[in-house]
Parts: C-alpha cells; structure tokens; sequence
C-alpha cells in the first residue's frame, strides 16, 4: 500500500466529510421534519435542510466549524506500508482541510494562537485481520463537544439511573450546542475508555436499531425522553431535540461503572477510507 | 420570515419575531472579544467604532477560490457573556450567535438597550450565500478569528433577547 494513494484517499474523505452530510443523517432530518408540528421548529429544521443541499452542491462547508478531526485507523496486521502511515493521513488531512478551504481550529490549549490544521486526534487499532487499512475520519465540532459528561457510577446504579444523567447532559447541552443531537454514550470500561466509546458511537449508522437488545431498549427510552425535553432545533422548541441515541458497551471492573456521553450536533460528519 | 429590516428599527423588535436582516455586521468571537475589551480597559484605541454595531460571533471558513466567504455559522454566544458589558458601555447595538446566554448579560442588555438575535445554528453553508461582501478590519494574526465587516442580505435572525430584557430561552 502506497503512502501517495492513503494522502490522496483522505484528502477526498476530508472533503465528503465536511461538505456532505452523513445520508443516515440527512434522512434522520427529514422525518424529523415531516412530522415538526410547531413552525419555528419546522422553519429550523427546513434551513439545516437546506443547508445540506447547498454545502454538497457547492462545496461549501456544512458547518464553519470543521471540527478537530478525530482518526480512528484500523490496519490489518498483515497491511504492508510504504513510508509512514501516520504521515500518509496527516498529510492528507492538512491537504483536505487546506485546500477546501476549511477553517483551521487547532491551537495550543495555553497559547492559543495562529489556528493551524496540526494536532489530530488519533485512535489506532492494530489487531484486525488481513491486509486492510480502514481508516474514518470525523471532524467534530466544539460547540457540541464542550458539552461531554462522564460519570463513574456505583455499580449498583439501576439503567434509569443512567438514562437521567444521560438526559440532564442532554439539557445541559441544550440549544448552544445545536440540536437536534445525536447522542454518543459508551458504557463501561475505564474512565477515558466510556468516553471513547461514546465517541466511537456517534460513527454507527443510525437508521438502523442496535442488534443488541438490550441496548436497543435502553436507546429508545433515552430517546423518548430526550425528546420530551422541548428543547428543539436550534433550542426553539418541538419534540426533536435528539436525531438518534447510539450505545456502546465494553467490559468493566466490579467496583464500578463509568458512563461517558458524547454529544454531536445536527451536522454529524464522518466518512470512511477501505484500502485493500 | 414575516418582514424584512435593517437597522434603525432592530430595538423595537420583541421576543421571538423572526426577519430577514440587511445591512452590516462585524464578527468577532472568543479572542477579539478578549483583545477588544482589553484595549478598552487601557483606554486605547478600538479598530472599529461600536456605536450602533452589531458583532456577530462568527469565525467563518476562509473563501474558497472565486467565493466571498466560505461557511459562516454562530458560534456559542455564553463564551462571550464575559466580555459583553464593556462592549455595550461603547455603544454596541445588537450580538448575532446561537444558544442561551447568562442573567447577567441579559441584564446588561436590557440595561444598555441593546438586543441578542440567534442566526440558523449549524447551516453555515446557506448564510455563506447570504454574505455579499467582506472585508477584514482587525487582529490578522488570529487566522478565523479575525474582525471582519460583513455585508449581508436577507440574514435570518430571531430575537433571542430583546432591549426589554425578555429572553426565549432560560438564563444559563
């Protein structure tokens, strides 16, 4: 696998990622809006609508804030490189964003001066079979992830425990970090692992419902009760506050229970690089 | 959207009302407010008078080639609560962002006659279109964060917090 072909392959995810919206979300946005009653909230919905439609048509960013590009990288034990794989994605990454003209947003926390398009945010997994290289990449927007909770529960914390600090994050969100959301949660694991599976959450797809039962219910009553919040699109009402509600679960310790919430705005972008 | 407007009647405007604003707009988000109220506690110099102003919170993407700007939505208004009654003291009119702000901007508001309107949050794409001109005016060096004059047409807004001090939203 040539390090050219990943730059120029993420350059173009970098692109689709930021100028079209995810079709499960775009669908996700339309039912939403077929069924708004309340007419700010239906007006709301019919401008993130619209403004899919120009951001694809005319490559204009969905959002201005291109988010710091979150790397999840999946590589084969087999895959073979030549030159650096790191250096292959960041590469492609500073060229999407620098000649899309995408907004640099990545500053030095203390500094935080002359915004520059350096300083992902990787995530490597090692240990899938085969020669493959999948590679996903999603810029996410502050606003939204200024909002994230974590919380270790007791272990013998009940599921409606969880649903109401998953809700009141939800609240505490609210119309400044641009809803409708879609809501990452991770359960499970260590403290920084909740969280990242929380993130990882926001990457299903979600027109589908999770094949895990359980956690299937538990997303639905999220889901409804979020919804009665009455916070709205763009915080002006309705009953579509959250799009969908995604959950992962991984092994944890005995003593306890982390929960890590992720929240994305409407504009909820990722797209994905398969090399063979 | 019920009526279009420009400048000389946005204070009259209650809670609520949506239109089609035209005319111009400054942005300016985190670190321009930082650097603007700085100034103003030094007494020196603004690089843009703010009488009658409006400042939009905004650090849009740069233009793609042949375009006048690139994605332009608000960014989270509370970050600049801080900062907002020095800004006011100056004459500034009316702030364009998204979300809920604090009690005490709300106040301050309402004390300076001033007014918070929302802009379409996440939908950067579609006020790039409606961006008629833009020219920067301060602070090159913070890249997207930068003073820019914007002139826009038919920018829909709704009052968020009007000059009576009565908010859609809960104070956070």
């Amino acid at each position: 696998m040539k390090y050219s072909c990943i730059k120029k392959e993420v350059e173009k995810a970098v692109a689709q990622a930021n100028f079209c919206l995810r079709p499960d979300v775009k669908k996700a946005l339309k039912k939403a809006y077929a069924s708004e009653k309340v007419l700010k909230a239906k007006t709301a919905l019919g401008w993130i609508l619209d403004n899919a439609g120009i951001a694809e048509k005319e490559s204009i960013a969905l959002c201005q804030d291109t988010g710091l590009p979150v790397v999840f990288i999946e590589a084969g034990k087999k895959m073979r490189i030549s030159g650096g794989l790191i250096a292959a994605v960041e590469k492609g990454i500073e060229a999407g964003y620098r000649k899309n003209s995408l907004r640099p947003s990545i500053v030095d926390p203390l500094d935080r001066c002359r915004p520059s398009y350096k300083g992902m945010a990787y995530h490597i997994d090692f240990f899938s079979a085969g020669r493959k290289l999948k590679i996903t990449i999603l810029p996410k927007g502050f606003g939204s992830e200024n909002k994230s909770r974590l919380k270790m529960f007791n272990p013998t914390a009940e599921p409606e425990e969880i649903e109401n600090f998953i809700t009141e994050a939800v609240k505490e969100a609210g119309a400044q970090s641009c809803p409708p959301f879609v809501i990452g949660v991770g359960v499970g694991g260590t403290c920084d692992s909740a969280l990242m599976e929380a993130k990882r959450a926001l990457l299903i797809r979600i027109d589908k419902p999770n094949p895990d039962r359980k956690l299937d219910r538990m997303e639905k009553r999220i889901f409804k009760k979020v919804n009665s919040l009455g916070i709205g699109p763009m915080g002006l009402g309705g009953k579509c506050t959250a799009l969908a509600v995604r959950i992962r679960k991984i092994p944890t310790h005995i003593a306890g229970l982390p929960v890590g919430v992720n929240i994305s705005c409407h504009a909820l972008r990722s797209s994905v690089v398969e090399l063979e | 959207m019920k009526c279009k407007t420009d400048k000389k009647n946005l204070t009259g405007m209650r809670k609520g009302s949506s239109f089609l604003f035209t005319g111009c707009i400054y942005t300016a988000r985190d670190q321009a407010h930082k650097k603007l109220v700085r100034l103003i506690r030094k007494n020196q110099k603004l690089p843009l008078s703010l009488k009658g102003q409006i400042i939009y919170y905004c650090g849009p993407t740069a233009a793609p080639n042949g375009r006048i700007i690139g994605s332009c939505g608000p960014t989270t208004s509370c970050r600049m609560d801080s900062f907002l009654e020095p800004l006011l003291k100056k004459g500034l009119l009316g702030m364009i962002g998204k979300g809920p702000r604090s009690r005490n901007a709300r106040e301050m508001i309402k004390k300076y006659k001033g007014v918070y309107f929302l802009a379409p949050s996440g939908c950067g794409a579609l006020l790039a279109k409606r961006v008629v001109s833009r020219k920067l005016v301060a602070f090159p060096g913070l890249g997207p964060e930068a003073i820019y004059k914007l002139e826009v047409a038919d920018f829909p807004l709704i009052v968020a917090i009007d000059s009576c001090g009565h908010s859609i939203y809960p104070d956070i």
